[in-house]
């Protein structure tokens, strides 16, 4: 009896120990890969407590980043001033053919940039951003780009100021051009901030002209503004302005400009160009405390000044001639007119005298009786018959008022007084007050008389 | 001198060599991520250099030890987690699985030969970014477009990079192999 107790004892040790030397076998032999599982779990567990809870292991994260931004300081001072100095000298390898080009376009440009180029010379960014966060009623905070995030896939950039700052998760961050992202993480002396190319980022924006709304959402530079629909208007270049509706941008502030748009199959695809450029900006401003702002009328480069009006060209003498007012002034534009009508030139050798006591008929019309009795009504006359009509009443122009004054006052044509862009032969007119039909009658011929005007008025 | 005392010498500077090697690397890690951080800021077009992953496959592969090659993944992950705008764990799970893998691959292929070492850092990158973008749809519901021909550009682009890199790694003798 013990004998067998004693055997049992010793199966069930034994066993035991089969049972250890196999998990121990087991454990030994996948030990490696029980490991990984164990490593990925925990990290799992730990993403997983993030995402629900929503909180972060901010510890980990302001130590890690309180101790790598310090050295942005140092490393954006060794590239401005160190680096830098090689940066120019490779920039000045091509400074030739640059200023060949610069001397092109500077010839064009200075024509049109007179009144832009006060504004480039306060270009000049942190000036720019000082003028933008006087002018914008929402309060600001300037901060200097310092670095990357280091996911790759990610638009996100670190900025030198932090919660010490007054800067807190949320805030919107823009430039004087546009808008540049919002803070996803703020540390004491840095922040984190995601850019609004980033594809997880969408801002409520607003069109100029409609105030269509709509969501911008960008992957990299191609920015789509989604939710329009196909009905709606919205035209090639327009401008695009925060809505507000985000919660994180006030409303009022530019986004881009529509580059392109065409119907999709439920909603507009309108790509949008963003002017903020948010990639390459190396100041910002932090938007403390936003206050929204009505969508402006004019685009945002018109309304930081008015301009002025282009000067007048006076090279040519294509100014236009100030309209005259005297009782003196009129009466000679009525004898000018009448003159013309009836082709009759003043001071000419040779020229028909007219008659001054016609009364005056808009162009287009004849005024003489004769004319009604030779000519059809215009309403009845065939095409090929109202060219002469028309030909016959030239709308008088400055330059020819002018030339008819000169012409009034009796002057004589000189040789050198010929202009200086000879206008087109004007097609003869047909005078029926002419008895040669316009040709111009030697002096001292017998003239035909002119009749006298119905007494019901100017003919019709 | 005896047997005994040459052992003790030898075994003392393994141990100096193994702590100039952790510090070292450690250093190194750091420096990865940092430039990580700054070098597309220095440089530009430059953002699609994943040195940190670089390191990680290089220590991988020359290691031929699947726990330190994961543990070493999973520390680079880490750190470069706490830099980044995203939870922690993403490119932790990512690198532990790519450092294990590599070790596990060192195991059967020639790593010193340079084809053999393109070849892998090339998958290697291509995984990591894949299962990045994986984790992001799964684990945190993030709709990011994948874009396959500029993560294979981006691949061929740092194994270029990386065999220089190795090269300059194989004479520092960080892994320690």
């Amino acid at each position: 009896m013990a004998v067998g107790q004693y055997n049992n004892a010793s199966h069930r040790e034994s066993s035991r120990f089969e049972e250890r030397r196999v998990v121990e076998a087991i454990l030994s032999r996948y030990r490696n890969l029980l490991v990984l599982a164990i490593v990925v779990v925990a990290q799992l567990v730990l993403l997983a407590w993030q995402v629900k809870t929503n909180q972060n292991v901010r510890l980990i994260r302001v130590w890690a980043v309180t101790a790598v931004t310090p050295m942005a300081g140092v490393i954006e001072a060794v590239r401005r001033n160190t680096i830098g100095f090689l940066e120019d000298y490779f920039i000045l390898l091509d400074v030739r053919e640059q200023n060949r080009k610069l001397r092109t376009e500077n010839g064009q440009l200075k024509l049109e940039n007179v009144y832009y180029r006060n504004q480039l010379q306060t270009a000049d960014r942190a000036k720019a951003l000082s003028a933008f966060q006087a002018q914008t009623p929402s309060k600001t905070v300037a901060a200097r780009v310092i670095g990357n995030t280091t996911a790759s896939s990610a638009q996100a950039v670190f900025i030198d100021r932090g919660s010490t700052s007054g800067i807190e998760t949320g805030m919107a961050v823009v430039t004087p051009d546009g808008i540049v992202g919002k803070v996803v993480a703020e540390y004491p002396l840095a922040s984190q901030i995601l850019l609004v190319t980033d594809p997880t980022f969408a801002v409520g924006v607003e069109s100029q002209k409609g105030h269509i709304h709509g969501t911008l959402q960008c992957n990299g530079a191609n920015c789509l503004v989604d939710f329009v629909q196909n009905e709606e208007k919205v035209a090639s270049g327009e401008w695009f302005y925060t809505s507000g509706e985000d919660r994180i941008f006030p409303k009022g502030f530019p986004v881009g400009t529509v580059s392109s748009v065409k119907p999709g199959q439920f909603m507009k695809e309108i790509h949008l160009a963003l002017s903020g450029s948010p990639n390459a900006t190396d100041e910002v401003l932090v938007i403390l405390h936003g206050v929204h702002q009505q969508i402006p009328t004019t685009p945002p480069q018109q309304h930081m000044a008015k301009p002025l009006p282009p000067p007048p060209d006076d090279a040519n003498g294509t100014a236009e001639t100030p309209k005259l007012s005297t009782e003196a002034d009129s009466i000679k534009q009525k004898y000018i007119a009448i003159g013309e009508e009836e082709n009759h030139t003043f001071g000419g050798v040779g020229s028909n005298i007219p008659n001054f006591n016609l009364t005056q008929h808009p162009a287009g019309q004849a005024s003489a009786p004769a004319a009604t009795q030779a000519q059809k009504p215009a309403s009845s006359a065939t095409p090929a018959e109202k060219a002469p009509v028309k030909a016959a009443a030239p709308k008088p122009s400055g330059n020819a008022s002018n030339q008819a004054f000169a012409d009034a006052l009796g002057a004589r044509q000189s040789p050198g007084s010929q202009p200086a862009h000879p206008q087109p032969p004007k097609p003869k007119a047909v005078s029926p007050a002419s008895p040669n039909n316009g040709t111009p009658l030697p002096l001292g011929a017998p003239r035909k008389k002119v009749t006298a005007p119905p007494a019901s008025g100017p003919p019709q | 001198m005896t047997e005994y005392s040459e052992s003790l010498l030898r075994k003392s500077r393994e141990n100096w060599f193994g702590r100039f090697q952790v510090v070292v690397l450690v250093a190194i890690t750091l420096v990865a991520i940092i430039a990580q951080v700054y070098i597309p800021r220095l440089i530009p077009n430059t953002g699609f250099l994943e040195i940190p992953l670089l390191l990680t496959i290089y220590f991988g592969l020359m290691r031929h030890n699947q726990l330190s090659a994961l543990f070493f993944g999973a520390f680079v992950g880490l750190a470069q987690d706490s830099l980044s705008n995203l939870p922690y764990g993403m490119y932790g799970i990512a690198k532990t699985l790519v450092g294990y893998f590599a070790a596990s691959v060192s195991m059967r292929f020639d790593v010193d030969n340079i084809f053999i070492r393109f070849t892998l850092t090339f998958f290697f990158f291509f995984f990591h970014q894949f299962f990045y973008w994986i984790m992001r749809r799964a684990l945190l519901g993030q709709v990011v477009p994948l874009d396959p021909q500029k993560i294979l550009l981006q691949a061929a682009l740092n194994s270029v990079v990386a065999v220089p890199l190795y090269l300059i790694l194989d004479r520092m003798r960080l892994s320690g192999a």
